[in-house]
């Protein structure tokens, strides 16, 4: 059912912009008036699972609020599917889904309720919903749990049912605000995979987090938000690579002797592509080949050499670096 | 088969009264499963008073002096045929408390479970209607089911006689619409701690003053208390079914109660509404 919908969505041209975020601002008001998204622009393609990276209260959450027309902004506009989401807020709701942070499962309704009625609220006949629900218990591996009211169910369980709830209706967009907060590993693993399976229904998916490994493996493109402003976007992959290099040689030095002259002989090495100083030592950057780490730990150990960590670029070596602070501050 | 759901040129409103008629049907189906919940809570508090004020008393010796209210149905009929509009008034104003405010705050404050049902394709005001129009029809029901325990347990017969039926149609609608409202208003303005305080601060005063347990016109001698009482919408409900029903016992003019009662829903419903968009837009 609902085939012909599913291929005109996933059907349009893939640089489209599905959601379209135009100097975004909110302040919220009061006596120490908080300023939480401070002009943000966005643009998702369709087809994209697209996150939001950044610590808590940089702004994600207030933006999807905005853009799932929970909140009102102070400037700028979005629009979801070409749809103004300030001016028509009741017809956007139709392209969205979403999956809050926290448990809105309607607990007097057992599960297939929960998403049989959602299917009738966004006008589907009684026997498309019965058929929607069905085919939604199944992908989601919730069938045996169907009776059962959301107050028996895990932690993880839950959040596939919000997750098979929100994309009921067909949305075009799908927001996922911290979808793996609270959720046990193998429980986000499974998340994960429900995620990445939406990719095949033409939905695209817009997440916040701040769990860099969730970005890093969920994600097509990221934002990285601090202070309610995109710092930078890309995909992690090219993210990742502009920190220059793919391995990363922290040494901790005896005192620091002659820094500058340890810093000249290794930038030298080949393969090196940049030294900069950390605390307590300094931070080599190089492209992964024989031989090299070798030659490093040989320079360094005449410099007084303490210890050594090999690690490679991660977001979160981005966001130290944008900001000069770690993510989970 | 599904094109509807997805097609862009459905008409606005055909969008807005699904939606609408989903969020009956959820409702529906709740209250349904909560039958023998909704039955006791409904009929308890009248089943009791009837029967300790109306039954038990008059039997008592010397019971007829204890009726405080015993003289005071005018044209005959004990304090039973005061108790039987006095009774249904708070049956539909405490439906509307327990449809919409006792649930609202709690998913307001705590669950957050009404957040699918804000998502909806439906304007906010609808979504905050669809509560007073559904907590209205569990008014009415109350309203019925509290009608026959009114009548038949008083030991002293109730004079009931309703002269018209579209006055007694319109006074029902309009008082279970006004507790649908009043409900939303207290329902999107308290936090849950707070709930149980407002059994003691709001519902216990607006029934014990609400001409309940009395004719408003008997009021007389206590002339501030009879003035005082006309800001309490309560008042309108009981004299309002007490004009259609018991009209014996003597009551306010039609067309006060039939205004009093519009002027009071169309406050509850702004605020109410007012306090729902605040509470469901930052």
């Amino acid at each position: 059912m609902n085939r012909s919908y599913n291929q005109a969505a996933g059907g349009r041209r893939v640089s489209e912009a599905i959601v379209e975020i135009v100097g975004l601002r909110k302040v919220y008001g009061g006596k120490n008036s908080v300023t939480a998204v401070d002009g943000i622009d966005l643009h998702v393609e369709a087809g994209l699972i697209y996150g939001l990276l950044g610590p808590n209260g940089a702004g994600k959450t207030t933006t999807i609020s905005i853009a799932t027309t929970r909140a009102i902004p102070t400037a700028g506009s979005v629009k979801i599917a070409g749809v103004d989401v300030v001016a028509h807020p009741a017809l956007a709701r139709r392209s969205i889904g979403v999956v809050p942070q926290y448990n809105t499962l309607d607990r007097s309704c057992t599960v297939a309720e929960n998403i049989h009625f959602h299917c009738r609220y966004f006008g589907m006949s009684n026997a498309e919903a019965t058929a929607r629900t069905a085919q939604l218990l199944e992908q989601f591996r919730l069938s045996d749990r169907t009776q059962a009211y959301p107050q028996a169910l895990s932690g993880g369980l839950a959040q596939r049912l919000q997750i098979a709830r929100a994309i009921a209706h067909y949305p075009k967009v799908l927001f996922l605000d911290e979808p793996s907060a609270g959720l046990d590993p193998q429980s986000r693993i499974a998340m994960w995979e429900a995620v990445q399976a939406l990719r095949g229904e033409g939905i695209t998916v817009v997440l916040t987090t701040h769990y860099m490994e969730e970005a890093d493996a969920l994600c097509d493109r990221l934002a990285i938000i601090d202070h309610g402003r995109i710092l930078i976007e890309d995909t992690p992959a090219a993210l990742k690579a502009s920190v220059g290099g793919d391995k990363m040689y922290d040494l901790r030095m005896h005192g620091v002797r002659d820094s500058g002259l340890l810093e000249r002989r290794l930038q030298v090495i080949e393969g090196v592509t940049g030294v900069e100083v950390i605390e307590g030592g300094l931070r080599v950057l190089a492209r992964a080949q024989d031989g090299l780490l070798a030659k490093v730990v040989t320079i360094a150990n005449e410099f007084g050499l303490r210890d050594m960590t090999t690690t490679e670029p991660s977001l979160e070596t981005v966001f130290i670096r944008l900001t000069g602070r770690d993510l989970r501050e | 088969m599904g094109e509807v759901v997805g097609r862009g040129d459905d008409v606005r409103w055909v969008i807005y009264s699904r939606a609408f008629l989903g969020l009956m049907e959820r409702d529906l189906r709740v209250l349904r499963r909560e039958m023998v919940p909704f039955v006791i809570r409904i009929a308890m508090n009248p089943l009791l008073f009837l029967f300790v004020f109306s039954y038990v008393m008059p039997h008592m010796s010397g019971g007829a002096t204890m009726s405080p209210v015993a003289g005071m149905a005018g044209g005959g009929g004990g304090f039973g045929t005061v108790l039987l509009p006095g009774l249904m008034a708070v049956a539909i104003m405490f439906s509307g408390i327990a449809a919409v405010a006792l649930p609202l705050a709690q998913e307001f404050g705590i669950t957050r479970e009404i957040d699918d049902r804000v998502m909806c394709p439906l304007p906010i005001a609808a979504v905050a209607m669809e509560k007073i129009i559904f907590s209205a029809i569990q008014s009415v029901l109350a309203a019925a089911l509290v009608f026959p325990l009114a009548y038949y347990i008083p030991s002293t017969p109730v004079l009931a006689h309703v002269t018209s039926w579209w006055f007694l149609g319109a006074v029902v609608v309009l008082a279970s619409l006004l507790a649908g409202a009043l409900g939303l208003t207290i329902g999107t303005s308290v936090q849950p701690k707070q709930i149980g305080l407002i059994f003691g601060v709001v519902i216990m005063p607006i029934t014990f003053l609400g001409c309940v347990y009395y004719p408003w016109t008997a009021l007389t001698h206590i002339r501030w208390l009879q003035i005082g009482v006309l800001v309490n919408p309560i008042v309108y409900m009981s004299e309002g079914l007490r004009a259609a029903l018991t009209p014996t016992t003597g009551h306010m003019p039609e067309v006060m109660i039939l205004a009093m009662l519009t002027f009071f829903l169309v406050l509850l419903t702004w605020a109410g509404m007012r306090g729902f968009a605040r509470r469901v837009l930052s």
